[in-house]
């Protein structure tokens, strides 16, 4: 009885332990930047334009995860064909490279000395050290978080729902607009949010691709880091924006899943 | 007509069949489960390619393979009425019924929809979503959506199994009154030879992928061709107008003429069944008075031996079959045109509200 009783003391401790370390780099972002400061410091050029360059960026590499990675992960949901492990296995890859490794080849690949360098700055395209840049670092290590997220989503439409969309007189590619998508839809938001949190979120990648420009390549978590040493109040406040952001966008794809589970079981 | 041809291995299932529903009347595909019914279903409405395999709608050849055509689900016009009906969740009602109406203005894609959710008494669903309704609003939402585009042929799997046994009556009731007034080819598939009987016009027993037998319910049920087609048939089912007889019995006037009794409690119309192995036969004439409260005049129509029994096909007012030893038949001098009295206990008759 008291055995029991002690395991569960050591369960609620390591539960405890993780909580308090887990939060505390938060909190203490949160005690260390008085609202005044915050405030002020939001009022630098340079850090807004920090923001506004993280939106842009993200929101141009979500256009593109969702147009390309919708049909893509409709595809691995819904057909089954000869290497389908191995093709989803590749499109997972970037969820575990180190960010470093995903910048060194994006140059090798589309730097300018890169194997596809060469076509792609012959029709006048720069990505290295651009804006561009960013957004495709972006694009690579957060396509697979939706692409993910909507693949689960996809498969776990029921799959009598596309056939009786079909006998009913609708195309293929109605049934995917109508019916597929519709009802896969929380669970490609949920994805969606995850991606969008990992791509506010990038530095590594986009550092060694596009540099770390302000205005030009220099998103928020570039920001931070080039604050350090300066001004040191200012990357806190970057940091709580940041934070605030990213607690949203958990929780937005936590009440999305719920509702994809309900529907689910329908 | 709607005519399926298929020959197709799926794993370690080998399909081999060949069906055709008349325009106007409904075929039913009777079967155990595993034995390759809804397959068929699905080869017809072009959800699955066989390897070989032709599907034609009157002149218009929807699969042949040998040919390589095969015309796309969403061009055959087969209104499909799912096992689980698939009714769309992320959809109101009137939506799902709506969403095979196409280049139709929304008001009037409403106005249909309306009328037919009217015409199956559901009118008031027409905002609600599916995962609200109960199994039998579901059954009615899945059949006024299938009917919507006016289809060309009706494909039914087990349209009544997810339904409770009350439901399930009056379900069966409305399911044949809408496949009284189609005049396109139904296909049903269900496990119930009962059910069989009373949507198809024809059945076709299948089993192992093959049909091994088909014909109307009564000449299935009284000559099998088959052990397992007798069994499948299970009991005789006789329809007629309950009420209540004597010291607690049901006195059933039979459609047709002739009365029968049971120890069932019902009154109205309904289904009175026995098993052909509870019904025994007499010379004609002779006024043995035994426990069997049941007495039908009947003539022989056919007499088919089944491994050690004989199954006896009578001709009453409703067919009947009985069941009963080589050695019997003899006794008897059984064979088509022999007038018998065919007997069976109250107790061993059971009754199903209709």
């Amino acid at each position: 009885m008291s055995g029991g009783r002690g395991f569960a003391a050591a369960l609620f401790v390591a539960l405890a332990l993780a909580l308090a370390f887990l939060t505390l780099p938060i909190v203490a972002i949160f005690v260390s930047v008085s609202p005044r400061e915050l405030v002020s410091s939001l009022d630098d050029p340079g850090v807004l334009d920090a923001l506004w360059l993280s939106l842009r960026t993200t929101l141009a590499a979500l256009a593109i995860i969702v147009v390309v990675g919708t049909p893509a992960a409709y595809l691995l949901a819904t057909r089954s064909f000869r290497a389908k492990a191995l093709v989803t296995t590749l499109v997972e890859l970037p969820l575990v490279l180190p960010p470093a490794v995903a910048g060194v080849g994006l140059l090798a690949a589309l730097g300018p000395a890169g194997i596809a360098g060469g076509p792609i700055e012959d029709s006048g395209i720069r990505l290295a050290l651009e804006t561009a840049g960013v957004v495709v670092a972006l694009t690579f290590v957060a396509a697979p978080f939706f692409i993910r997220g909507a693949q689960v989503a996809f498969a776990s439409v029921d799959r009598t729902w596309l056939q009786a969309s079909r006998t009913l007189g609708a195309s293929e590619a109605r049934t995917f607009l109508r019916v597929a998508i519709p009802a896969a839809a929380p669970g490609m938001l949920a994805g969606l949010a995850l991606a969008w949190g990992r791509a506010v979120g990038e530095f590594g990648a986009t550092l060694i691709f596009a540099g770390s420009f302000r205005g030009r390549t220099q998103t928020a978590p570039l920001a931070i880091y080039e604050r350090l040493g300066t001004d040191f109040t200012g990357a806190l406040a970057l940091a709580a924006v940041l934070v605030v952001f990213s607690a949203a966008l958990l929780l937005t794809a936590k009440l999305l899943s719920g509702q994809q589970a309900v529907d689910v079981v329908r | 007509m709607l005519c399926v041809e298929a020959r197709t291995t799926l794993g370690r299932f080998e399909l081999d069949a060949s069906l055709r529903a008349p325009a106007g009347g409904c075929l039913a595909l009777a079967g155990p489960s595993g034995s390759g019914k809804s397959t068929l279903l699905r080869i017809a409405a072009g959800l699955l390619r066989p390897t070989h395999g032709r599907v034609t709608w009157g002149e218009e050849v929807w699969l042949d393979t040998a040919r390589g055509r095969n015309v796309a689900p969403e061009l055959r016009g087969c209104g499909y009425v799912f096992q689980d009906y698939a009714l769309f969740g992320h959809m109101q009602v009137w939506q799902n019924v709506a969403y095979g109406l196409q280049g139709l203005s929304r008001a009037e894609r409403r106005r249909r929809a309306d009328e037919l959710l009217e015409r199956f008494g559901i009118g008031r669903l027409a905002t609600a979503r599916p995962r609200t309704l109960s199994g039998g609003e579901r059954q009615r939402v899945a059949l006024a959506r299938a009917l919507a585009p006016s289809p060309r042929a009706l494909l039914l799997d087990e349209p009544l199994s997810a339904l409770d046994a009350r439901t399930r009556a009056s379900a069966s009731r409305e399911l044949a009154a809408v496949l009284r007034d189609a005049a396109v080819p139904a296909l049903l598939v269900t496990h119930d030879f009962t059910e069989a009987a009373v949507l198809g016009d024809r059945v076709a027993v299948i089993d192992g992928g093959r049909i091994v037998q088909e014909g109307t319910a009564g000449e299935l049920a009284a000559a099998p061709a088959s052990a397992f087609v007798a069994d499948f048939t299970g009991a005789v089912v006789l329809t007629g107008v309950a009420r209540e007889g004597p010291d607690g019995t049901t006195i059933v006037e039979l459609d047709g003429g002739g009365i029968a009794t049971s120890t069932d409690r019902r009154t109205g119309p309904v289904a009175l069944s026995v098993h052909p192995w509870e019904i025994a036969l007499e010379p004609d004439g002779t006024h043995h008075e035994g426990s069997a409260r049941n007495r039908l005049a009947a003539e022989v129509v056919t007499v088919t031996a089944i491994g050690n029994r004989v199954r006896v096909g009578l001709a009453a007012a409703q067919p009947l079959v009985a069941e009963i030893t080589g050695a019997a038949v003899g006794g008897l001098h059984l064979e088509p045109g022999v007038r018998v009295t065919a007997t069976w206990k109250a107790t061993a008759t059971r009754l199903v509200s209709l």
